[in-house]
């Protein structure tokens, strides 16, 4: 049977784990994976030597990571650092554990950028196919221009305003305030974000996401397995995976279709719809893509995604309580990895102050022409 | 003279007809044989119809601005003193987008390239190998 419901023996989040996140010099991208792997791994109650699979993402030196771990993984995979890898590195994993090869997988994230110097846009920048011919002679490159340019075509069709962007950039930068992890706390007023530089216009500075060092580690089993476990497991309950590149970077219904086809599996994997769902984790690259998620994932009409965000939304308390750790945005840029953990989290109900009450299911929605969803519930289907 | 110091395309075998035309003052763009298509990249396989082979056609440069953003930020070198600069893309009257820069503006801001805004192509040579397709507002436009 193909691996379109996950009823015969679902996957659960067993631990989680991460490292600090901001600057961190003295690590290179694997040794913040083996930092975060430690984490989870007693997060788990679980010894390093009892993980049968590794799965990485961004992280490239497996030879230094399996050497100083001590593992001889029976699955090794490496995935390039884009953020859209994370929903292929998820599927080997999971896939991994369904059909029986491994028992406990881990998924491992690391990504020194800040003390790398990585730069999203210039020479060798991966958006953009024939770019080096036909976009960097004119200046073009980097995401954050991309989704300017995405914003202006929602903005032109929709009537969307950058005073909708400021109110995503000021609820997640309220939300990083109640996360003690968080690399920026301070709280942000529309003075400030109106105040912020332009990156690229009429994008500022607080609708782009950070750029820091971190690491990121997920530890998954069988449904079966996660009972004996130190944790209260939160199972897989739905995931779906979609890749459309054939309109480009740019695709002129902003990833709707791709994401419509995405939503449609993983609520049905789940048996969960969207009124059943508790709070959504959503890829926040940049504030406009908050809103084309919230458009393609159905949890609001096509092109209202601004006025969705108004009056609070978003926010912990409000209707969707969304990015509740603050987000690529405010908390740390761990390409989707830390907002996965944010989900398990709140399904654990372990998270405070920023605990959204009795989380049940969280979503975690990652937009655009490569889209991932990731349903996370307290139950077995 | 001062040496160019912005990007220049690498250009290969594949995508010399661009380059040439645009030396040539003409826009043109490779073609599906198949199916009509034309490609903004140069691999001779169609993202359309999966068919194999191209030719080369020219377009007739008009178009209009199909989405716009302005840079502050500096990418790449050669534009430290250009910043802000804009960039567009375009969707030509044949159906295809091209990144570019519109050009011939007052003021530079956004407000004068409006999404939807009647464009032509112009082509500026910025070294003696390399012209750049550029757009500026359509004389058309009343
Ligand atoms: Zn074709």
């Amino acid at each position: 049977m193909a691996l379109t419901s996950n009823r015969k023996d679902s996957v659960a989040v067993v631990g989680v784990g991460m490292t600090s996140f901001g600057k961190l010099p003295d690590h290179d991208a694997t040794s913040l994976g083996i930092w975060a792997l430690r984490n989870a791994a007693e997060d788990a109650g679980l010894s390093l030597a009892d993980i049968d699979g590794l799965c990485f993402h961004r992280l490239a030196d497996y030879q230094k990571f399996v050497q100083i771990t001590a593992l001889s993984p029976r699955l090794l995979t490496v995935n390039p650092g884009a953020g859209r890898m994370l929903g292929g590195t998820m599927q080997i994993a999971i896939q991994a554990i369904l059909s029986g090869m491994l028992d406990i997988v881990a998924v491992v994230y690391g990504n020194n950028g800040s003390s790398a110097g990585a730069r999203y846009g210039g020479k060798g920048d991966q958006y953009g196919t024939s770019a080096d011919q036909l976009w960097f002679p004119y200046g073009m490159s980097s995401p954050g221009a991309i989704h300017a340019m995405a914003f202006q075509r929602h903005a032109a069709l929709y009537g969307t305003t950058t005073n909708q962007l400021a109110e995503i950039a000021m609820t997640f930068r309220r939300h990083a305030g109640l996360n003690p992890h968080a690399v920026m706390r301070k709280p942000v007023s529309r003075e400030d974000y109106e105040a912020a530089p332009f990156i690229c216009e009429p994008l500022r500075r607080l609708d782009y996401c950070l750029i820091n060092d971190g690491g990121v580690a997920i530890i998954l089993t069988s449904g079966e397995r996660a009972k004996d476990l130190k944790q209260k497991p939160v199972y897989v309950r739905g995931f779906a995976q979609l890749s459309r590149l054939a309109q480009g970077e740019l695709p002129e219904d902003f990833g709707y279709a791709t994401m419509q086809s995405v939503s449609q599996r993983v609520h049905e994997m789940a048996e969960a719809e969207r009124e059943d769902i508790d709070a959504l984790m959503i890829y926040d690259n940049f504030t406009p893509t908050v809103l084309f998620t919230l458009e393609g994932f159905g949890y609001c009409p096509r092109g209202e995604g601004g006025s969705f965000v108004e009056g609070g939304t978003l926010a912990l308390g409000g209707e969707l309580p969304t990015n509740t750790s603050g987000g690529h945005l405010s908390e740390s840029y761990m390409q989707g990895w830390a907002l996965n953990v944010e989900a398990v989290r709140q399904v654990r109900g372990e998270l405070g102050d920023r605990q959204v009450r009795d989380a049940q299911l969280v979503q975690y929605l990652q937009g655009g022409p490569l889209s991932t969803s990731i349903i996370y519930g307290s139950d077995q289907p | 003279m001062n040496a160019y110091a912005k990007p220049l395309p690498a250009i290969n075998e594949q995508s010399r007809p661009y380059w040439d035309a645009a030396k040539a003052g003409r826009l043109e763009l490779p073609r599906c044989d198949h199916c009509g298509a034309f490609h903004t990249y140069f691999e001779p396989w169609c993202s359309h119809c999966g068919g194999e082979g191209v030719h080369w056609e020219r377009l007739s440069g008009r178009g209009r601005i199909w989405a716009n953003c302005r840079f502050h930020k500096v990418y790449f070198s050669g534009f430290e003193t250009d910043v802000p600069y804009n960039v567009a893309m375009v969707e030509l009257e044949e159906g295809p987008r091209m990144v570019t820069n519109i050009v011939g503006l007052k003021h530079d801001v956004l407000d004068e390239m409006p999404i939807g805004m009647e464009v032509e192509a112009v082509f500026d040579p910025v070294t003696p190998e390399v012209t750049l397709v550029r757009f500026r507002p359509s004389k058309r436009t009343p």
